[in-house]
């Protein structure tokens, strides 16, 4: 390994490091300055639009304006040409296993569980976690996951789930415990369709449980760093006026924390919705584990599709609109409450 | 079962600390629970450590934990051939020069943007700002194509910007901004906005001006949301395989560690071991990052800030 490039790139590095910062500040001191210069009426009027000015222009440049072009796409056969609403007819034909259906189906699983896993596991051990003098040693374990990449991660719950046929000896940690402790027969984890509960397919479980793994070190801080941050003399003041603990969790702890819970919660929805790397990496959308962003990136990087990759990102984005209308009431109550 | 209830918080901590909590999880229980979930949650990374260490032939044959008893086989193999592979010096290098801009940018013009957001009106502000929260849920996917190509016409492509002496890792600081930029905006919005309206009147009758506002009290106040971000916007960029191979994928002198590794696999599996490896190689940097950060996490970090 010759790491003699740290030596002469140095420069370069420095320069980066230090000149963005730099750039940033100058940008924001240097507009302030401009604002103060303008008469008293109009300066309300123009400050807001340059503090939030560079942050528009990238996220329209590299969200919006190509997010547009697709909704256009999405109505467009090959040539440009304009053919209604055909590819969303194509994409939602065959009810319930053909064209995207399955993909639906996996997406509102992963909805479901995804996010109720992580909030549940998050909020759970950063009660907990709170409660013992090595809170931060527990905590970077947990967290540890987030720091693997997908590709890692993948790798890591291949090993987990491996499996070799009963009698041999097992090579995947879950199927060793389930022959040893529980003496069941090993099961291919990836592959194996067999419904739980009679409706949800162990293989898609087994690919949440994976990303769940991976993600719960995100809830975990942030409802945690929010437990932190109620104040002390509050919970004080509640307990003084005789209030059990079970009336501070309700009535102090849970309304303050609530914000945070709906951030990550949002948050996590939308991840569930554009899951991709585990479901690419595991089994590429294999034994009816396929979801939505997978089948767009297949249908646009392997079969050219263009017009139905647009039809299912445009699906995609309409399935966040309930998400959209819930933000927007929190937005409100908060708004209504200052 | 006897065991020795934990005494009840005492009166001056901040902890949650129902008495049911307190009487059932008390002490020694709380301390197995919690100590047992963490090793459950610490199994698959174990599993892959020891694996990391073992001879190819074991891996396929044999569960990891069969190499925790006697004859150990422990072997360096996967190290040395990973180090020997690829010149990760090179790509290292590349992964500092895209992550740390990747996330100043972002995390910076988010926190402006949440700023305005959360304390200053404009025309408009509670739409565009819905906006920003629909667009989370674009799915990055989407944006390649067109992205790809304005880039071109821009002459924003590695080979161009080193041609004409501007660090070639540009493309990829704005790609990365542009998307973590919603969730940057959206995050430290909601915690600007939780921030007490007194601090801000207060501040205001002393006369104090917008940026005095901002970098005095927004910002000091704001550095456990802060700090998550910046771990968080970290991550994904240090982690990010698919940006990278799309924008800059086909240059070796700016590739990222993330596209050194998977080079490292041959297409067809062979060389499956390297990946393990490679895999606790690739953590280092954003577990040191965690750890270094993680202290900000202060508890109260609101507590005393506004009298009474």
């Amino acid at each position: 390994m010759d790491f003699s490039v740290l030596l002469t790139d140095l420069p370069t590095l420095v320069v980066v490091i230090i000149g963005v910062p730099l750039v940033l500040a100058a940008y924001i001191v240097g507009g302030e300055y401009l604002v103060r210069r303008l008469p008293d009426k109009s300066r309300p009027a123009v400050r807001p639009w340059i503090w939030v000015a560079p942050a528009l222009v990238l996220v329209t440049g590299f969200l919006v304006a190509p997010a547009i072009g697709t909704v256009f796409q999405s109505f467009q056969d090959k040539n440009g040409v304009f053919i209604g609403f055909q590819n969303f007819a194509a994409q939602l034909a065959g009810f319930p296993t053909g064209g995207a259906w399955i993909a639906i189906r996996n997406n509102l699983f992963w909805l479901i569980f995804y996010t109720l896993f992580v909030l549940a596991f998050g909020l759970l051990l950063a009660v907990l976690f709170d409660r013992v003098p090595y809170e931060s040693v527990v905590k970077s374990l947990i967290f540890m996951p987030m720091a693997i990449s997908s590709v890692a991660l993948v790798v890591i719950w291949k090993f987990m789930y491996a499996y070799q046929p009963p009698g041999q000896p097992q090579t995947g940690t879950l199927n060793f415990i389930l022959n040893t402790v529980f003496h069941q027969d090993p099961r291919t984890w990836i592959q194996d369709e067999t419904p739980l509960l009679g409706l949800f397919p162990l293989n898609d479980l087994a690919l949440i449980g994976a990303a769940v793994w991976g993600i719960v070190g995100f809830s975990l801080v942030i409802l945690s760093a929010a437990l932190k941050g109620i104040p002390g003399d509050l919970l004080e003041a509640a307990r003084v006026d005789g209030a059990g603990e079970i009336t501070i969790f309700r009535r102090v702890i849970f309304p303050l924390m609530m914000p945070t819970v709906v951030v990550v919660g949002t948050t996590l929805v939308i991840f569930a919705l554009k899951a991709f790397d585990v479901v690419y990496a595991m089994t590429n959308g294999n034994y009816n584990t396929d979801v939505l962003a997978n089948r767009m990136y297949q249908l646009l990087y392997n079969s050219h599709d263009f017009g139905g990759a647009s039809a299912v990102a445009v699906i995609l984005l309409l399935t966040v609109i309930p998400v959209l209308i819930f933000n927007l009431r929190q937005f409100r109550a908060v708004e209504a409450r200052r | 079962m006897t065991i020795a209830v934990a005494s009840p918080t005492s009166s001056t901590t901040a902890r949650f600390s129902p008495r049911w909590l307190s009487d059932r999880l008390g002490g020694f229980v709380l301390h197995v629970v919690v100590i047992g979930l963490t090793v459950a949650w610490m199994v698959p990374t174990i599993g892959l450590l020891i694996t990391s260490f073992r001879l190819p032939a074991d891996i396929s044959n044999s569960g990891w934990w069969t190499a925790l008893s006697p004859p150990f086989k422990f072997t360096l193999d996967n190290y040395s051939q990973m180090f020997a592979a690829s010149n990760l010096g090179q790509s290292l290098f590349n992964s500092f020069m895209i992550s740390i801009p990747a996330t100043v940018i972002p995390v910076t013009l988010a926190a402006f943007a949440a700023y305005a957001f959360a304390w200053m009106k404009f025309p408009g502000r509670d739409w565009i700002f819905l906006a920003l929260v629909g667009l989370l849920a674009v799915p990055l996917q989407l944006t390649f194509i067109p992205v790809t190509t304005e880039f071109v016409k821009l002459g924003l492509t590695p080979q161009h910007l080193t041609a004409i002496g501007l660090p070639p890792f540009i493309p990829l600081w704005l790609a990365h901004a542009g998307y973590g930029l919603p969730f940057s905006i959206y995050l430290l919005s909601n915690f600007f906005r939780a921030l007490p309206s007194d601090l801000f009147e207060s501040a205001e009758i002393d006369g104090a001006g917008t940026l005095t506002v901002f970098f005095r009290i927004v910002l000091p106040l704001s550095v456990p949301a802060i700090a998550s971000l910046v771990i968080f916007q970290f991550l994904w960029v240090w982690n990010d395989l698919l940006v990278a191979l799309i924008y800059v994928g086909g240059v070796a002198t700016v590739a990222p560690v993330t596209v050194t590794l998977v080079n490292l696999v041959g297409s067809y599996g062979q060389n499956y071991q390297l990946l393990t490896a490679a895999a606790f190689f690739s953590m280092i940097v954003p577990l040191v990052v965690f750890l270094s950060l993680q202290r900000y996490f202060v508890r109260g970090i609101l507590a005393g800030s506004v009298k009474g």
